[in-house]
């Protein structure tokens, strides 16, 4: 049996580690909470964006743009979405372990694909395995703004624009709850399932016409369908480091209740002992 | 007498949202000017002011490019950035427009970085230009 002060030692570093987890998990649930915030606030610019282009998609079918139709594909471009620090649990690995799957299964050589990795465990991750980068994004903050995103969302547009790629996916954690997040995986561009909207959304005049219209919008649309990923990935992370937090503060509170009982038995057999000497010896002078 | 209700969302949230008599834009076609009543009606704007008119006064708007959508009693106006005048920036604003001068002098016209100074520049003027009315 473990000496008594060792035992001590043990249940004071778990202590001073189930703080740390502790004080991680109370920031992840405040960062949570402003990243849901962020998510909320972006709905409203989304659903009017969408509402705009559906009508447009639908209410006329010559219209033709670049970013509407789909050409063969030759090059796919991804959008790996993970983060920049561990400690999140399963959320990098179950990112990375996506867009694994996904090259492996479509293509067959390196020059078939292009990555771009938003967050250093995804860019150090590719260059371990030694993927093509077309661009990395890394130190992210943890509330990002529209305009830190804009200048990625853009780029990734343009490599579509000047047809680098033919398709651009994004792979990221969808978030459900805060105890579930799901990795997803969508098609950015070319948008060919923009769902029709509702008969009820009024035909619009378009000024000049149509074809600009759509020259503005799309990439517009585009580059939100990115940031609104990202947000999601944003309130995915803070979510999952949550979690972990939780459960190791969990487990660091089960080693310290088991840690505790077997110091308390221990001290107990130590006193046993003593008396039980103290009695042979006043036994022995008798 | 009959109100408009604008609104005015970024990606960041919803900048404004009140109801007006008159909304006038600046379009890539030209100038708009939208009444309660007008026709439902798309069309991207420049970066410019956008001009809100209730009660004889005018609410200015700065807004870095996006589009206007209008209904019969309903404008909405998604840019990728809009500032309310209290809400600019302006020494930001300055040192931008410092950085895009500095790039255009540096980069010929004819290079993707020229054009994406120009517009930088442009967004700078504009918000300046807003604050200091």
């Amino acid at each position: 049996m473990a000496s008594l002060r060792e035992i001590k030692t043990r249940i004071g570093s778990t202590k001073k580690t189930k703080q740390i987890t502790q004080a991680m998990e109370m920031v992840s649930t405040s960062k949570l909470r402003k990243a849901e915030e962020n998510a909320k606030n972006f709905v409203p610019y989304m659903e009017k964006i969408q509402e705009v282009v559906s009508s447009i998609a639908s209410g006329n079918i010559e219209v033709s743009h670049p970013m509407l139709t789909s050409r063969p594909i030759k090059k796919t471009g991804y959008i790996v979405i993970a983060s920049d620090r561990g400690l999140a649990g399963p959320y990098n690995t179950n990112v990375l372990r996506k867009l694994n799957e996904a090259i492996q299964e479509r293509h067959q050589s390196k020059d078939e694909y292009t990555i771009i990795p938003i967050g250093k465990v995804a860019r150090d991750f590719c260059r371990k395995l030694d993927h093509p980068i077309a661009h990395e994004v890394t130190g992210l903050p943890d509330q990002p703004t529209f305009a830190e995103i804009k200048e990625i969302a853009n780029y990734a547009v343009g490599l579509f624009a000047d047809e680098e790629i033919d398709e651009l996916n994004l792979i990221y954690n969808h978030f459900i709850s805060a105890i579930s997040q799901e990795v997803t995986e969508t098609k950015v561009l070319p948008l060919t399932d923009i769902e029709a909207g509702e008969s009820q959304t009024s035909m619009y005049e378009y000024e000049p016409d149509q074809e600009q219209i759509l020259e503005v919008l799309l990439p517009q649309y585009a580059e939100s369908l990115v940031y609104g990923a990202l947000l999601d990935g944003k309130a995915s992370e803070h979510a999952s480091r949550m979690t972990a937090m939780r459960n190791a503060t969990d487990n660091a509170e089960e080693i310290i209740d088991e840690l505790t009982l077997s110091y308390n038995r221990a001290r107990q057999a130590a006193i046993t002992q003593e008396i039980s000497e103290i009695v042979s010896g006043a036994a022995a002078q008798e | 007498m009959k109100t408009l209700t604008v609104s005015v969302v970024t990606p960041d949230g919803p900048v404004l949202e009140d109801s007006y008599d008159m909304v006038s834009v600046r379009a890539e076609s030209g100038e708009l000017g939208i009444l309660p009543g007008h026709i439902p009606l798309v069309a991207p704007l420049t970066i410019s002011a956008v001009r809100l008119k209730k009660e004889g006064n005018t609410d200015l708007v700065a807004v870095s490019g996006g589009f206007l959508e209008v209904r019969p009693d309903k404008v909405t106006i998604l840019a990728q950035a809009a500032e309310k005048p209290s809400e600019i920036d302006v020494d930001r604003a300055k040192s931008a427009k410092q950085r895009a001068e500095q790039r255009l002098n540096v980069t010929k016209s004819d290079e993707v970085d020229f054009n994406r100074a120009k517009l930088a520049l442009n967004r700078a003027i504009n918000r300046i230009d807003i604050a200091d009315q």
